[in-house]
């Protein structure tokens, strides 16, 4: 459904909202259930323009809560579904974000960051909840998180969280920011045989053999979807490979469990992503990621300019956590500075990564994101 | 070069739009790098609201604003918010009916334009904000003219596009009298 | 294995599942059962059937049922329905669930999913408490009842499910004890046949855990209060549906047409799709 009307292919001035709801469309995102909050409106706003379009369906649920089960639903029965939120309406999908990592259920949900705690400071920007997207929702799981930095970002990493999400039947979240999401740049479209599509594997065995649970070698299970004849179960329940609950048994919950983790943690060198810049003799290692790694970017060559051996390593992904890279940044590095807009999050993984180079958090709340100056400040400082 | 402008004043002036609008000139039609961010309050309606626009002839690493080049400024509190950020040099278009009270800048220059009265003349107070973007295409010559205007056309409401032009015209020739004094 | 005997309803449960998780007494296998005879004597297309339901004991039924099933996050049957509904409206999608799950938790996702006449069919086994925590006061537990949680008697009102489930849009909407199985099966068969959001409140005894500390200590104590306090009022006044020691109003109160959701919807998407 959709044809030629679902990828608008051509050079576009966009805000990142509505190149987020593109790239969803374009992705092949046929089901949006969201509720309205700043700053993430207009991705539902522009969802409800556009999905009648292509076919898909729009809904305006009563709560997040109710978004995200939606979501759910619809992955469930075999539609490309997502969400769009920010802080509070993210804090209320926490639980049946857990539901959605139990049942293996793909989705992408994008949280626009404002400030917060509660609800803070609705119209201004933040990366403050890039530790409750990995940790939100209460067991132990694994998610992939990916963090644009410019409106075509917003396009392209939208694409490929429906991608990754389909691919290892996993949330995939979107961490925008209020400035990236209300912020208008070029974007380009490409059309739509130059952009990369992934479907969730489908089972190849018939009704009585299928198990809904039972994996590939990949760790990931083929996915049947409601209507197709399979009638099988899923639960939020601790599940055997039959989809069947068992809560009583503690071999079936490690094995669970430790797959949900696994297949991500083993396949973290397939889905991590970032960008280096000038870290081959970098003594000061910039990592930054969002809206941020921009400002970061601009500091690293001013930096050059002067004489000071700075680079940048932007995280793309910021889960799985790109530790290997940073390691490998921090080996040669006499300091690590990491400006975030929050009081300290990634910068306690980038320690546990660094190992003994030191790394220095440079907080940032408010109206606008770090300054060149302030992070060149920082890496005068510490460099 | 990084040419940095600030548009502000108050919610339902499209404050917004008019960043989005030169943006847009500066990128589609101008074949320059722009972006455009925003900040505005709660309100929909008569809040504090501004729109900030860099133009670059390179890529744009940091999009906010740190010391514009370019202030054009249609409240009294806008104006005693920013207009003493403006950089050394620079320029303030302003709209003196929604401005009564200025201060003492010094190095700075500075244009009046009443694009609420001439937009009045008008019929449609709503276009003062296309008034001024006229004005600050003849007065600083950072968009292309024609450029512009495809960027009104592409963003204003259908059936509107004439008085808009109008408008932007109307602004044009008075910020080319003001310049050619 | 052939030649074994197999019950003519087999087809309709998974047997790896069973023994089920309900007490001796319970009403949620008469619901169950009730249930499994409505889509016996409807011939229903089991490979486009859906049952959906939350957290408690009868929640359990989504499994039980050999169709398409999910077993949701507490309260949260409704909206995941709503999703698998919109995205197959050939589904047909029912949530079997608890007045705990359906009316505390997720009674905001119940007046809304009525409101919008999304086309999903809601069936609560009201059994008065929360059954599967051990008993505490819940939004349908009458006045002065005992629970873990109002040791002292409950002095919170208790809603009104019938009318709450008119007065939020609802096209079909009735009530039955488990004692009324064939009126309740008729009901099931009539729920599963409307186009519109449809509901059944189900009165189920719960006799360990809510009926020990109510003077009914065995599921045919409370059945004997079904029996003697039920009055059928077909088409009766929903605000007068009461539920008190000496009266249970049962019957079917509402049975309209009106568009669903999912017809509106699919009905614009057809016409902005042709007219791109």
């Amino acid at each position: 459904m959709g044809g030629d009307k679902a990828v608008l292919t051509g050079v576009h001035f966009m805000s990142g909202d509505i190149a987020c709801a593109e790239g969803a469309i374009a992705a092949g995102c046929r089901f949006f259930a969201g509720y309205p909050i700043t700053p993430a409106t207009e991705i539902a706003e522009h969802m409800a323009a556009r999905m009648p379009e292509v076919g898909g369906i729009y809904i305006q649920m009563e709560d997040e809560i109710a978004s995200i089960a939606a979501v759910i639903g619809a992955s469930y029965a075999g539609l490309k579904a997502m969400t769009a939120t920010s802080g509070p309406g993210f804090s209320l999908m926490q639980e049946n974000i857990g539901l959605a990592v139990m049942t293996e259920a793909p989705c992408v949900i994008v949280d626009v960051m404002r400030g917060g705690p509660s609800t803070g400071q609705p119209t201004l920007p933040g990366q403050q909840d890039v530790m409750q997207v990995k940790w939100g929702s209460h067991g132990d799981y694994e998610i992939i998180a990916l963090a644009p930095s410019s409106v075509q970002e917003m396009f392209d990493f939208t694409v490929e969280a429906f991608n990754l999400a389909e691919t290892y039947r996993v949330p995939t979240f979107v961490m925008a920011d209020e400035i990236v999401a209300h912020m208008w740049e070029r974007v380009v479209i490409p059309p739509p045989e130059n952009i990369r599509i992934v479907n969730r594997k489908k089972p190849s065995v018939s009704r009585d053999d299928y198990m809904p649970f039972m994996p590939d070698d990949d760790l990931v299970p083929p996915m049947a979807c409601f209507g197709e004849g399979y009638r099988f179960h899923a639960t939020g329940l601790t599940h055997d490979e039959r989809g069947y609950p068992r809560t009583q048994d503690s071999e079936v919950q490690t094995r669970l469990v430790q797959r949900l983790c696994d297949k991500i943690r083993k396949n973290a060198d397939k889905i991590v992503r970032v960008e280096e810049v000038m870290l081959d003799d970098a003594d000061v290692v910039v990592v930054a990621y969002g809206i941020v790694a921009r400002s970061a970017l601009s500091a690293v060559r001013r930096a050059r300019e002067q004489g000071v051996k700075a680079g940048l390593l932007r995280l793309i992904t910021l889960w799985p956590f790109p530790g290997k890279h940073v390691a490998k940044a921090a080996e040669k590095a006499k300091a690590i500075i990491v400006p975030e807009m929050n009081c300290g999050q990634i910068v306690r993984e980038v320690e546990r990564a660094a190992k003994t180079t030191p790394a220095y958090h440079v907080p940032k709340l408010g109206e606008n994101p770090h300054t060149p100056m302030e992070i060149f400040a920082a890496i005068r400082r510490h460099g | 070069m990084r040419i940095e402008i600030r548009f502000a004043g108050f919610g339902g002036q499209g404050i917004i739009k008019s960043g989005i609008m030169t943006a847009m000139a500066a990128c589609i039609y101008g074949g320059k790098h722009a972006v455009q961010t925003q900040s505005y309050g709660p309100e929909s309606r008569g809040g504090a609201c501004k729109s900030e626009v860099v133009i670059s002839y390179s890529e744009i690493d940091f999009p906010k604003i740190t010391e514009p080049d370019i202030l054009v400024l249609m409240s009294q509190h806008a104006y005693n918010e920013y207009a003493e950020d403006v950089k050394k040099g620079g320029t303030i278009i302003l709209d003196p009916d929604m401005i009564p009270n200025e201060k003492k800048l010094e190095g700075v220059k500075i244009f009046r334009v009443p694009a609420t009265r001439i937009a009045e003349e008008l019929g449609r107070t709503i276009v003062a904000n296309v008034v001024m973007l006229g004005a600050l295409t003849a007065i600083t010559g950072v968009v292309d003219k024609e450029a512009l205007k495809e960027a009104i056309k592409a963003n204003v409401p259908k059936g509107t596009e004439e008085l808009n032009l109008k408008a932007f015209e109307r602004g044009y020739e008075y910020g080319k009298k003001l310049v050619e004094g | 294995m052939a030649g074994a005997f197999e019950h003519p309803f087999a087809v309709y449960l998974r047997a790896a599942m069973i023994p089920h998780i309900w007490c001796s007494g319970c009403g949620n296998g008469v619901i169950l059962n009730a249930f499994i005879h409505a889509l016996d004597e409807l011939r229903m297309d089991l490979d486009k059937f859906v049952v959906v339901s939350g957290i408690g004991c009868i929640g359990r039924t989504a499994g039980y049922t050999n169709v398409d099933s999910f077993h949701t996050t507490h309260g949260r049957a409704i909206p995941f329905a709503t999703g698998v509904k919109l995205a197959k409206p050939e589904l047909e999608v029912v949530v079997i669930s608890g007045d705990g799950d359906l009316f505390a938790i997720g009674g905001n996702h119940f007046i809304h999913a009525a409101r919008r006449n999304i086309g999903i069919k809601v069936i609560c086994a009201n059994n008065f408490n929360y059954g599967m925590t051990g008993g505490q006061v819940g939004p349908t537990t009458p006045l002065e009842a005992l629970t873990t949680t109002t040791p002292y008697g409950n002095v919170e009102h208790p809603f009104n499910l019938v009318h709450l489930a008119t007065a939020s849009g609802a096209t079909y909407v009735a009530r039955w004890t488990t004692l009324h199985v064939r009126m309740l099966t008729m009901s099931i068969k009539k729920l599963l046949q409307r186009k519109g959001f449809s509901f059944i409140e189900v009165v189920s005894p719960c006799p360990e855990i809510y009926g020990r500390r109510n003077n009914m200590r065995t599921g045919l104590e409370m059945m004997e209060w079904f029996r003697k306090a039920s009055v059928i009022a077909n088409f009766s006044d929903p605000a007068k549906a009461e539920i008190t020691p000496e009266k249970i109003v049962v019957g079917e109160f509402v049975d309209i047409e009106k568009p669903t959701y999912e017809q509106l919807l699919y009905g614009k998407i057809a016409k902005i799709v042709k007219k791109e």
